[in-house]
């Protein structure tokens, strides 16, 4: 296993060495808000932040894909025969990612890797993309990844891991894409012990910050029915506008919409997120809705994340304690709140 | 990597026009490259995504029996973008079929059984494969008494009418055709409501699994008749429809709890639909 030390700018010159075999993903501000921007001349890191707004599931799973392509023309001998659109899976890396959105990347990969169907799409994505993790120091106040699964150092999902010690980072790698992509990491230099030791305290100071801890350890044992049947689900749904930012924004919603485009005799069926919020996501073409009112519609989505995603895989709840939600709902709907309701009916 | 999103391209060879308002029309489809029919291995009680490419794709139930070789059918109800857009396309036009998708009525438990088929309005296609199918010579004897209620509205809006006449002629099989009201004075089959006429005709639930599609408001209604009956939970089994995109388990839109009514259902028994939350 590597373990290396890169100064601040070293790691930047390493950086666009690796530009050369990866497309290479990393934190940047614009305004004063941070995404992962390709890396590119002219692009300035920014690696001084919390997390990035948009976590990183875009970059494996676009919000828009082109899915196959045709013609309508009744003249041509292939008319209405649909082909897969023709694209590649070039090698990528997502720098300076968090420890939570990795971790989700692992729940995900459970819906579109299944022992029955495997979604192309996805699958080819993910396998050709490296996963560079930045620990957190400085966890937010809407941290709760050590609730669900995780922690501010937690490497599940991760190639590498990279600590921040100040001046320098320690780069860790931990699979072996992670050495892959370590071994063309120009410079850096051996690691001492005074860093390891470093590393491991920066580690467990940032768990120790994260102080409010969400209760899930009954979520199990409860029944779907019992819960979906709770009289909370109204109060809780009070003031959600349906604006789907929750969906939007999780790094571990993952549900589409399939659509067809076509534009002269030209056609494309794409996919797009979708959000189990808007209520054509469920309306039958008969009219029917079996999600026609909004509290239903938020039970949906805490239910899928907190009892059925649970039940389902029996590997814990659906969530990695990102915050996002948590922090940009308009009406203040706080899935730690929901989650303990759930946890203490 | 199978791309499980891709449909086989098929031809339309058939359209015929199952009702008298004209809004159900069953289309037979064949497949354009050899080797697909194979691929398209089914069981009744699956369904299948039908692409027309342009407008999208919707899921249907599979009409025809696998025992009907050479072409594979549906009967489509007129609602929507895709299904207004099927209804215009002309025999020999070129779409798509993916699938085949979900799971199937029961027939390891139904073996040996008496099997009670019971049907209303347009939800009467899967049930037409499941029919077909346990007549099929080499099927019949798996089954014992075959019971079918069927009804619709009014005599014009029976689908299949000619095989139901037929059936209705044979005695390998009970047929009790019924509409909720008809004015036609030579109208020689039941009158009434579905449940009602399973209470006449059906007599023990005895070592007897029922199938029952329909509209809600006829399975509501239906229930409590088995129920008196004495069919257990288990025995009554259902097929539930839903909004769908992928038809896999992945696109998330289709759950009622932790099942996917494309990937676990469609087919579901009253049992298990009493553990889930009731949200279909």
């Amino acid at each position: 296993m590597t373990e290396k030390i890169y100064g601040k700018e070293e790691w930047e010159s390493a950086l666009k060495g690796l530009s050369r075999s990866y497309s290479l993903y990393v934190p940047v501000k614009e305004g004063d808000i941070h995404f992962f921007r390709e890396f590119k001349d002219g692009v300035k890191t920014a690696f001084d932040f919390d997390n990035t707004r948009m976590s990183a599931k875009e970059i494996v799973y676009p919000q828009t894909e082109r899915m196959f392509d045709y013609n309508i023309d009744a003249g041509r001998e292939d008319s209405n025969v649909l082909k897969e659109s023709e694209k590649d899976f070039p090698p990528q890396a997502i720098v300076g990612i968090r420890p939570c959105d990795a971790h989700a990347f692992v729940l995900v990969k459970r819906n579109f890797d299944t022992p029955e169907f495997q979604d192309p799409w996805w699958i080819k994505r993910y396998e050709s993309t490296t996963l560079v993790g930045l620990g957190c120091n400085a966890p937010s106040a809407t941290c709760f990844c050590t609730s669900a699964g995780g922690g501010p150092y937690n490497e599940q999902g991760l190639d590498v891991m990279l600590y921040d010690l100040g001046d320098r980072y320690l780069a860790k790698g931990l699979t072996e894409k992670g050495e892959a992509f370590l071994s063309k990491a120009e410079g850096g230099s051996a690691v001492t012990e005074a860093d390891l030791d470093e590393a491991g305290r920066l580690a467990r100071e940032s768990e120790a910050k994260i102080t409010r801890k969400v209760p899930t350890d009954r979520l199990k044992e409860k029944k779907q029915r019992e819960l979906f049947d709770a009289p909370f689900w109204d109060e809780v749904a009070f003031g959600c506008i349906n604006c789907g930012t929750c969906t939007f924004l999780c790094p571990t919603c993952w549900c589409f919409d399939i659509q067809d485009e076509v534009q002269g005799k030209e056609g494309v069926r794409m996919r797009n997120w979708d959000s189990c919020m808007f209520p054509l996501f469920t309306l039958h073409g008969s009219g029917h809705n079996p999600r026609d009112e909004k509290y239903q519609r938020v039970r949906q989505r805490f239910m899928h994340k907190l009892k059925y995603y649970v039940d389902k895989y029996e590997d814990g709840i659906q969530c990695t304690g990102c915050g996002r939600c948590v922090r940009y709902c308009p009406a203040n709907i706080d899935i730690r709140r929901v989650c303990e309701l759930m946890n203490n009916y | 990597m199978e791309n499980p999103y891709l449909p086989y391209p098929v031809r339309i060879e058939d359209i015929t026009t199952e009702t008298e308002d004209r809004n159900l029309k069953t289309f037979k489809f064949v497949f354009l490259e050899s080797g697909d029919e194979e691929k398209f291995s089914y069981t009744p009680g699956q369904f299948a995504e039908l692409s027309v490419p342009g407008k999208g794709e919707i899921p249907i139930g599979i009409a025809s029996s696998p025992t009907e070789k050479g072409h594979v059918s549906f009967t489509v109800n007129r609602v929507g973008l895709v299904t207004t857009h099927l209804h215009n396309m002309k025999e020999g036009d070129v779409m798509g079929i993916r699938g085949p998708l979900g799971n199937w009525y029961p027939w390891e438990q139904m073996e040996g059984k008496n099997v009670v088929i019971i049907g209303g309005g347009f939800a009467f296609t899967t049930l037409r494969s499941s029919i077909i199918y346990m007549l099929d010579k080499k099927n019949r004897d798996r089954f014992k008494d075959i019971i079918v209620v069927y009804g619709a509205r009014s005599p014009g809006m029976l689908l299949y009418k000619d095989e139901l006449t037929e059936w209705e002629k044979r005695d390998d099989l009970k047929m009790h055709i019924t509409v909720d009201g008809t004015d036609d004075p030579e109208w020689k089959y039941n009158i009434g409501f579905v449940p009602a006429i399973t209470e006449q005709k059906v007599t023990s639930a005895e070592d007897t699994i029922a199938l029952v599609c329909g509209p809600p408001i006829m399975i509501k209604f239906t229930q409590p008749v088995l129920e008196k009956l004495g069919f257990p939970p288990e025995r009554i089994i259902l097929s539930l429809e839903m909004r769908m995109k992928c038809g896999i388990g992945i696109c998330g839109r289709c759950n009622i709890g932790d099942q996917y009514v494309c990937k676990d259902g469609p087919v579901f028994s009253l049992a298990q639909l009493k553990q889930m939350p009731s949200e279909y």
